[in-house]
């Protein structure tokens, strides 16, 4: 079936398979390879990406199911090659090892400072439920998520060209 | 992990979504957010023929208030149930319960009409809409009818809704500040309740208990509401919790641990609706 959505700020359309995930849409079809999958069951955040201004785990939507919508990936966060505000924390707070996690981590923050832009390191950690890290960095995530607090609003927003995020 | 095939339909009203069901038949399933559909669906649990997609049907999202109940369209996600300003004031309960299920990502696209539909015993919102005494509004092809949701859920995965049904409604008693407590007991904060108990004052004077992941389905704690209602203490009705329960023993707890939680959960879930202590937090949980 024809899906057509808008990615990254970009309208897309495409032919798939009814039971195409989006995760393997953005990827496959679209070579955006930085969303991960890591556990493919819901469970780790690793593919979270932002549709019509909410996370979800691609893994777990039909890309059938983003018509019609705005889908920013990690690919359609900087601006004229300046790194959004969430990523340049996680660089300067080294909020990251093997990086596996990461683009879901930073997706998965813009959400929790959407919600909450001033957020206790306990509300980042409930934000950040839904997100696991494997090599347990999780100190540092949160610090890198407070971090780019200090940013401002933007750092619970994508670029303007695109949505608005709400939580 | 990829679902087998099938046929992708997409309606955006509830007539359409009827009229679908009607020519798909028993192999048709509906799909709202897809948070529990998809995972059984990847690891061909499940395995329908054609998935009807509502999540398009504006008129299933609402909140509102409807004379002395609230009416919550089948399709409201938990996210919008969490910060929705009339579930807020009207039966705080509700709002409160979707904060606790699974993690942001889940509660952005799980819906009320799924969860309910899906009758895991295990699952927050339905115990909360047990323990206020819903009403379950389905459609099919001769029309609307109401179902009580005590005699909606019958069994492991099992509802009373017939073949060519859907969820469109659940509507709850405005309960206003009346007291409630909810208390979900989980070794992880976004894990599904070990055992949960939510208790509620409703506005004819009684006082609601149910319990989830206590047996096949999520149940009515029927002997802690009738020992309050002969004006027994909430020490005496909560050591009732496990009375007609069947618990599961699996590897996060044996039947005598579930049945320990259900009392000590029913007791301080009964506290909390009495206002006569906090609600516990994931930090001092301990049971
Ligand atoms: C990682 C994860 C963690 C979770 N944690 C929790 C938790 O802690 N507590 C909890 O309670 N739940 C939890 N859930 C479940 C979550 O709440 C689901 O979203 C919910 O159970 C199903 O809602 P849905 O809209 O996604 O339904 P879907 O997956 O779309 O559908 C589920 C079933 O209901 C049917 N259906 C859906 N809508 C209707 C309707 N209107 N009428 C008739 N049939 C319908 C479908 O055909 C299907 O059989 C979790 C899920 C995940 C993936
Ligand atoms: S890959 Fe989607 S949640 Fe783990
Ligand atoms: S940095 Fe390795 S999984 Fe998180």
């Amino acid at each position: 079936m024809q899906v057509s959505m808008t990615v990254n700020g970009q309208q897309r359309t495409d032919e798939v398979e009814p039971r195409m995930l989006l995760a393997h849409h953005l990827r496959d079809n679209l070579g955006l390879t930085a969303t991960n999958i890591g556990c493919d069951s819901t469970s780790c955040g690793a593919c979270t990406v932002i549709v019509d201004g909410l996370t979800v785990k691609s893994c777990t939507v039909l890309a059938l199911q983003a018509e019609g919508s705005e889908v920013t990936t990690l690919e359609g966060l900087s601006t004229d090659g300046e790194m959004h505000p969430v990523q340049a924390a996680f660089r300067s707070e080294h909020g990251l090892q093997c990086g596996f996690c990461t683009s879901g981590m930073v997706m998965a923050s813009i959400g929790v400072l959407a919600d909450n832009p001033n957020p206790t390191d306990r509300e980042v950690r409930e934000g950040l439920e839904g997100n696991l890290c494997r090599c347990t960095g999780y100190h540092n995530i949160v610090q890198a998520v407070l971090k780019a607090a200090e940013a401002g609003p933007a750092a619970g927003q994508v670029p303007s060209s695109q949505q608005e995020v709400s939580a | 992990m990829i679902p087998s095939q099938f046929d992708y339909v997409r309606v955006s009203t509830v007539d359409e979504a009827v009229a679908a069901l009607a020519e798909h038949g028993e192999d048709a399933k509906i799909l709202a957010g897809g948070h529990s559909l998809l995972p059984i669906m990847k690891l061909r649990l499940a395995v329908p023929t054609v998935l009807i997609d509502i999540s398009g049907a504006q008129e299933l999202n609402y909140v509102r208030v409807d004379g002395d109940q609230v009416a919550i369209g089948a399709g409201t996600r938990h996210h919008d149930l969490e910060k929705s300003e009339v579930a807020q004031a009207e039966v705080p309960l509700l709002p409160h319960v979707a904060s606790r299920v699974g993690d942001p990502q889940v509660r952005h696209r799980g819906t009320l009409g799924g969860t309910v539909a899906h009758c895991d015993p295990a699952s927050d919102l339905p115990t909360a809409l047990l323990a206020l005494g819903a009403t379950v509004v389905v459609a099919g092809p001769n029309g609307r009818r109401e179902i009580p949701i005590t005699a909606f859920f019958l069994g492991f995965f099992e509802t009373a809704m017939e073949e060519g049904e859907l969820i469109v409604e659940l509507r709850v008693p405005r309960t206003g500040s009346a007291g409630w407590g909810y208390e979900k007991f989980t070794r992880r904060e976004n894990d599904w309740p070990i055992v949960a108990a939510a208790a509620v004052h409703l506005p004819d004077g009684s006082v609601g208990v149910a319990l989830a992941n206590m047996g096949g389905v999520v149940l009515r704690a029927e002997a802690v509401e009738a020992a309050l209602a002969e004006g027994k203490s909430i020490e005496e009705a909560a050591a009732l919790a496990a009375e007609g329960t069947s618990p599961s023993s699996d590897m996060h707890a044996d039947v005598e641990y579930r049945s320990h939680l259900a009392r000590l959960l029913t007791q301080r879930a009964l506290k909390v609706a009495a206002g006569e202590t906090e609600a516990s937090t994931a930090e001092s949980t301990a049971a």
